[in-house]
């Protein structure tokens, strides 16, 4: 490709927002490949990892409620002083 | 000599899981808080036997579970009454999900069995391997495993989730969701 050319595909991408070339490398198989063979796409399968999913989703949002309250001053306090006390 | 500053922020930055951790054990945040407490004491007196390098927040999560097991068992009576305090011992609920939502899994999380509970969490929430909840529940990889399986079929029974459908339509804030939160 020369410098006009170029010129003129980035032109474009940027007008159109897309990208220079199509991801025609990529596998289109790749992520079944990775998957275990065994997994099932039947309904119930997939009702069954919607489920779990939402399950993960509340059992982390309930996590990282506590998590973002951070430390507590007197936790933070007490470790601060521990830590500059002599070690033996 | 002092303890190394690296080190000190490690068990720092760990503190707020742990205390996560802990009050999914207690049910009770001021206990929780207690039980965070005793953890640190205990591993920076012992941060001898801490090789640096190695994973931290399970160093302390086992700290923290032994001290449970073995001196929070006596008022078991107590904790296995906890049924929804985890909804109470927090401040607001999780803007994520619904008010109801919230109460109604917080209360199924409380009737796990201790142990498929705390696999869940370990593994669920704190996002530990299996290799390391394992690890630090003192068992065999296999056993969280099952423990996982367990917990995540009986909070589906308990939720009575059958249909895609209680799951509301708001698809692209589930979407958002799944993307991030892990630690």
């Amino acid at each position: 490709m020369g410098e006009r050319a170029k010129d003129d595909a980035m032109k474009h991408r940027k007008a159109n927002l897309e990208p220079l070339e199509p991801d025609a490398d990529k596998p289109e198989n790749q992520d079944s490949m990775s998957r275990p063979a065994a997994t099932p796409h039947k309904p119930e399968a997939r009702l069954g990892r919607e489920v779990q999913a939402r399950i993960g989703q509340q059992l982390r949002a309930m996590y990282n409620d506590v998590v973002n309250q951070g430390v507590p001053e007197h936790l933070a306090n007490l470790v601060r002083r521990l830590s500059d006390q002599d070690q033996n | 000599m002092k303890l190394d500053p690296a080190i000190r922020d490690q068990v720092l930055g760990t503190v707020p899981s742990l205390r996560a951790f802990a009050i999914s054990l207690c049910g009770n945040i001021d206990r929780a808080d207690d039980l965070v407490q005793e953890t640190l004491l205990r591993a920076l007196a012992h941060i001898d036997s801490f090789e640096p390098g190695t994973n931290m927040p399970a160093w302390l999560f086992t700290i923290l579970r032994n001290l449970f097991r073995s001196e929070y068992r006596k008022r078991r009576r107590e904790v296995e009454d906890a049924d929804g305090r985890y909804a109470e011992t927090l401040k607001s609920h999780p803007e994520q999900t619904g008010r109801v939502e919230f109460e109604e899994f917080s209360a199924a999380l409380a009737k796990l069995p201790s142990d498929q509970r705390e696999a869940l969490i370990l593994v669920g929430a704190s996002g530990f391997s299996y290799d390391d909840a394992a690890a630090i529940c003192g068992c065999a990889v296999g056993t969280i495993k099952s423990r996982v399986n367990r917990a995540r079929t009986r909070l589906a029974d308990l939720l009575a989730i059958d249909s895609v459908d209680d799951f509301g339509p708001d698809r692209a804030t589930r979407a958002v969701l799944a993307g991030g939160g892990r630690n």
